[in-house]
């Protein structure tokens, strides 16, 4: 039996054992890892200060894998085939392959060694920083490119004043250019980071207490700082190797040839440790790919590694920075503005033809439409491609590269689509493993999907195949009120969490009653069935309505008093409300008598509904403002409060044009106009944030009203399940939803209006249709068996003079 | 058959609540010496018994998640994540390796009573 062993547990070790097995490796697998936990997304490293677990980073080891943690390798008996642990353990190997990694690089500044200077790569590095952080004001990073960045940001969520050294003239110098690189500094700066460019560490100096008190800047500059992150770069990890025989390259890596095979033929070596036709990779694409490669050379493929696309994008401190393909060319065409902080320019030939490369900063669609052109003719001017900002619509070619994370061409997606029958995104991703890493090109493989002629799927679920808008019109036009009678006469089995909850949403937008009526209770989300939101502890919180975020002092004592007497965790919102968590179930109808009888009602926030209409103090109090903000948002709050719809709906009013609302952020917001209003739709913050566009201009009161009466149950009634109004409208197009909304194109405008007629008329606190019926309390009980008994696992511990959840140990049970 | 009717009758049955105190297609929680037992009364009235942690979350939430059928089968569908679970056997269909514990259960008299797992 083949002995297969890997030095080294990161990433990239983790995707050639998945690989391996995955395949049917028919070997014995054992991994030796340094660190003292099994591998961990280390592309995520940042969200474990921001509240991610361990567990949550943790990459899930495949069956039947050994895993040696905490096992240093320190040689390699090439001769008698064994590495040889610190401990002195020896593992027999047939195949080797070294996956080690790399280590952060600090610069050999006097004062390195003082308590209080770290580096970024391991959980254990974030805890070291962490705990420095509780005693620190400030911290400075040494080094601003790409790891530079997400080190500052951590620093800065630690709520430190926060520096950044770097030594070339601009921040980001291997993505961005020198005009790209002054629009990223104003955004970190923005963020209130001091940014010191031309600029290394002459001297880290310590205080009386021998630690870290400040870094001396070369021109004697003295920044003051408690702690001190090296980021200056990355080594690969090749000692090993090196002291095993093997070649290595003049500045480090271990050299491999295509199939990622050492000069050992019986050792290979891949990731950020290996140096492949000159070039040493750290990005996670690249080494993916490498792991891949090995992985089927080891089962006597013949996969070769090609120089790796470098291709960049990502987020840091929350602006989108991206480069592809050459950062310089004979012609380049700028888009520049830094009132909104974008730049974007395009390398082209000298005869304007041929896309060589873009480099883009605050705003990276290029990136996603112009990427695949890259070396080919453009599908447009240049001018033209940045400035509309539009969707690139013309057809990719076969051979362009639509995931770089694990390497797939749009030609390797066709060809699965055919050879597999498939009709979804999740089929793509299971066979191809294209959009599993970073879901950057989920959207373009939809394209492909559509573009490829294979009719998608529309069925909601195995349980109907329909459409969740052709079963809004199957149940609008029938007249059904029932799950039961629904699912009899138009599907099959007994429903599941797809469509259950979304037909009890199609029953209430159509008006059926309380949703814990009778059969509705049944069908709904846990949020929905409890009316309220649930936290990952298992306890919820409650939103009382506040329309347009006015709310009188009174009003305020009561949230406070409710939430001391309870031991409520109190937050403000977003949406300029007050949230109140963990409160268990039996707590609940409690709770809201109280709120009921203070005079405030459910805000729907556990719902697929109109959640807020946010607003500016408006044109009572603001020296600027033109209208009454506050006064329409209340209005609006009041008349669409309670209509449920297939995904949750925001909204917000401003009272002139400088949007201290953020309206254009809201599935339907209004701005102030000296003549009245201007209405935007399709605006949504979340995971891709979309601008509103502007939908109508100047309305007076009423006219502007019954247009949102008519976009919004036009939605209701044809969007997609969970889509907000931002993918209906691109789906729809803009131009349709006028011509139906305005120019009542479908003649359905009455109808629409007289639906939201309905829903105004019929509406009824649920919060206190609840605590009045003692049939719909009856679920508000902890255990069946024992309703007094708070649930046991619930426990909570102070922070910041609050409560929060004592988290629950994971150990999911694995047979 | 005979062997299986024998160890139903030498366990220890808990009564934990009336027939009508279970909703059809959904859950409660019951405690019985310490655990957690989510319940179901499934739509043909059937009944079922699963342990209430949630193994993907951690949270004790199962009994409050959404009841209904994959390929025919009785399910309920976790309110952390939306992993689904068999009522039958305990097992993540979504992920195999996975499985929650699942109770002996039945009504005696209008009374519902769970067994030791």
């Amino acid at each position: 039996m083949s002995r297969l062993v890997v030095v080294g547990h990161g990433p990239t070790s983790h995707r050639l054992v998945e690989s391996l097995v995955a395949k049917g490796f028919a070997g014995v697998i054992t991994v030796l890892g340094e660190e003292p936990r099994p591998a961990y997304d280390r592309v995520a490293l940042t969200s474990y200060l921001t509240g991610r677990s361990v567990e949550d980073l943790t990459y899930p080891t495949p069956d039947g894998v050994v895993l040696r943690l905490s096992s240093r390798v320190v040689d390699i008996d090439r001769r008698a085939r064994e590495v040889v642990t610190a401990d002195g353990h020896r593992e027999p190997y047939d195949v080797l392959v070294l996956a080690t990694g790399s280590s952060p690089f600090v610069p050999p500044v006097p004062g390195r060694e003082l308590d209080g200077c770290f580096v970024y790569r391991t959980i254990d590095d974030l805890d070291a920083i962490r705990e420095a952080a509780s005693g620190a004001t400030s911290g400075v990073v040494i080094g601003g490119g790409l790891l530079g960045l997400e080190a500052a940001d951590a620093l800065r969520g630690l709520g430190l004043a926060t520096h950044v050294v770097e030594m070339g003239g601009w921040l980001m110098p291997r993505q961005v250019d020198e005009g790209g690189g002054a629009v990223l500094r104003g955004h970190v700066e923005a963020l209130g980071l001091s940014v010191h460019t031309e600029a290394g560490a002459r001297e880290i100096v310590a205080g009386p207490d021998g630690r870290v008190a400040g870094l001396v800047k070369p021109d004697g500059e003295t920044v003051e700082a408690q702690i001190v992150v090296f980021s200056a770069g990355v080594r690969p990890r090749d000692e090993l190797a090196r002291r095993a025989g093997l070649e290595v390259g003049g500045r480090g890596g271990i050299a491999v040839d295509d199939g990622m095979r050492t000069g050992d033929p019986a050792i290979y070596a891949i990731g950020e440790c290996a140096l492949h036709d000159g070039m040493v990779y750290g990005l996670v694409g690249p080494c993916f790919t490498m792991a891949e490669v090995a992985a089927d050379r080891i089962l006597g493929g013949e996969a070769v590694f090609t120089r790796a696309d470098l291709s960049t994008k990502l987020k840091l401190l929350g602006v989108e920075v991206a480069q592809f393909g050459a950062m310089e060319g004979a012609l380049d065409v700028t888009f520049m503005d830094p009132v909104g902080g974008v730049y974007q320019r395009l390398f082209v030939s000298d005869d304007a033809r041929t896309l060589l490369g873009g480099i883009c900063v605050g705003d990276a669609t290029p990136y996603n439409t112009l990427k695949p052109f890259v070396g080919r003719d453009l599908p447009g001017s240049p001018g033209e491609l940045l400035f509309t900002g539009g969707p690139v619509n013309a057809e990719l070619p076969d051979d362009a590269q639509i995931c770089s994370c694990n390497n797939v061409t749009k030609g390797q997606v066709c060809a699965a689509i055919a050879e597999h029958g498939l009709t979804d995104v999740p089929g793509i991703k299971a066979c191809t493993r294209a959009g599993t890493t970073c879901g950057s090109c989920v959207p373009t493989l939809k394209q492909v999907l559509v573009s490829s002629g294979v009719e998608v799927s529309k069925a909601l679920c195995e349980h109907f195949a329909y459409s969740r808008a052709e079963l809004f019109d199957i149940v609008r036009v029938r007249g059904i009120t029932t799950f039961s009678h629904l699912i009899a006469e138009h599907g099959t089995g007994r429903g599941c969490d797809v469509c259950k909850p979304v037909v009890a949403s199609i029953l209430a937008s159509l008006g059926n009653g309380h949703i814990l009526d009778g059969e509705q209770a049944a069908l709904q989300d846990t949020n929905d069935h409890f009316l309220a939101n649930i936290q990952r502890n298992g306890t919820y919180s409650v939103v009382p309505r506040i329309p347009g975020g006015e709310i009188t002092p009174d009003s305020l004592i009561v949230i406070g008093e409710v939430a001391r007497d309870f031991g409520l965790y109190t937050k403000i919102t977003g949406g300029q409300r007050i949230d109140l968590f963990g409160a268990r179930v039996e707590q609940l109808p409690l709770i809201w008598r109280r709120l009921v009888d203070a005079g405030f009602e459910s805000g729907h926030a556990y719902g697929k509904a109109l959640r807020t209409v946010k607003s500016c103090v408006g044109s009572t109090w603001c020296r600027y403002g033109v209208q009454d903000a506050v006064g329409l948002a209340i209005a609006l709050e009041l008349r669409y409060r309670g209509l449920r719809s297939p995904h949750k709906l925001k909204s917000a009013v401003s009272g002139c044009a400088r949007e201290c609302a953020e309206a254009r952020g809201k599935d339907f917001g209004v701005i102030a106009t000296e003549k009245g209003w201007n209405l935007y739709v399709g605006g949504n913050g979340g995971f891709t944030p979309r601008h509103a566009d502007l939908f109508a201009s100047d309305l007076g009161t009423e006219e502007l009203v019954r247009v949102i009466d008519r976009f919004l149950m036009f939605y209701v009634r044809t969007a997609d399940r969970l889509q907000r109004t931002s993918a209906w409208l691109e789906a729809q197009g803009l131009a349709y939803v006028r011509e139906v909304v305005l120019d009542d194109s479908l003649g359905i405008c009455a109808d629409l209006e007289a639906q939201m007629e309905r829903h105004v008329a019929g509406y009824a606190d649920e919060w206190r249709a609840t605590i009045e019926d003692p049939e719909k309390l009856r679920r508000f009980v902890s255990f069946v068996n024992a309703p007094g008994t708070p649930d046991p696992s619930i426990a909570f511990e102070p922070e910041r003079d609050q409560v929060k959840p004592v988290l629950i140990p994971l150990e999911v049970v694995r047979s | 058959m005979t062997a299986l009717r024998e160890d139903l009758e030498t366990i220890a049955w808990t009564a934990v609540c009336s027939y009508t105190d279970l909703l059809p297609e959904r859950g409660a929680c019951a405690l019985v010496g310490g655990r957690q037992i989510a319940l179901f009364r499934a739509f043909d009235g059937s009944l079922f018994a699963i342990g209430n942690r949630d193994p993907f979350s951690g949270a004790h939430v199962l009994s409050r998640g959404i009841v209904g059928t994959r390929a025919g089968e009785p399910v309920v569908a976790s309110p952390m994540h939306k992993q689904v679970f068999s009522l039958a056997t305990g097992v993540c269909l979504d992920d195999p390796a996975v499985a929650v514990p699942t109770y002996p259960i039945r009504v005696t008299g209008g009374t519902v009573e769970v067994g030791p797992g």
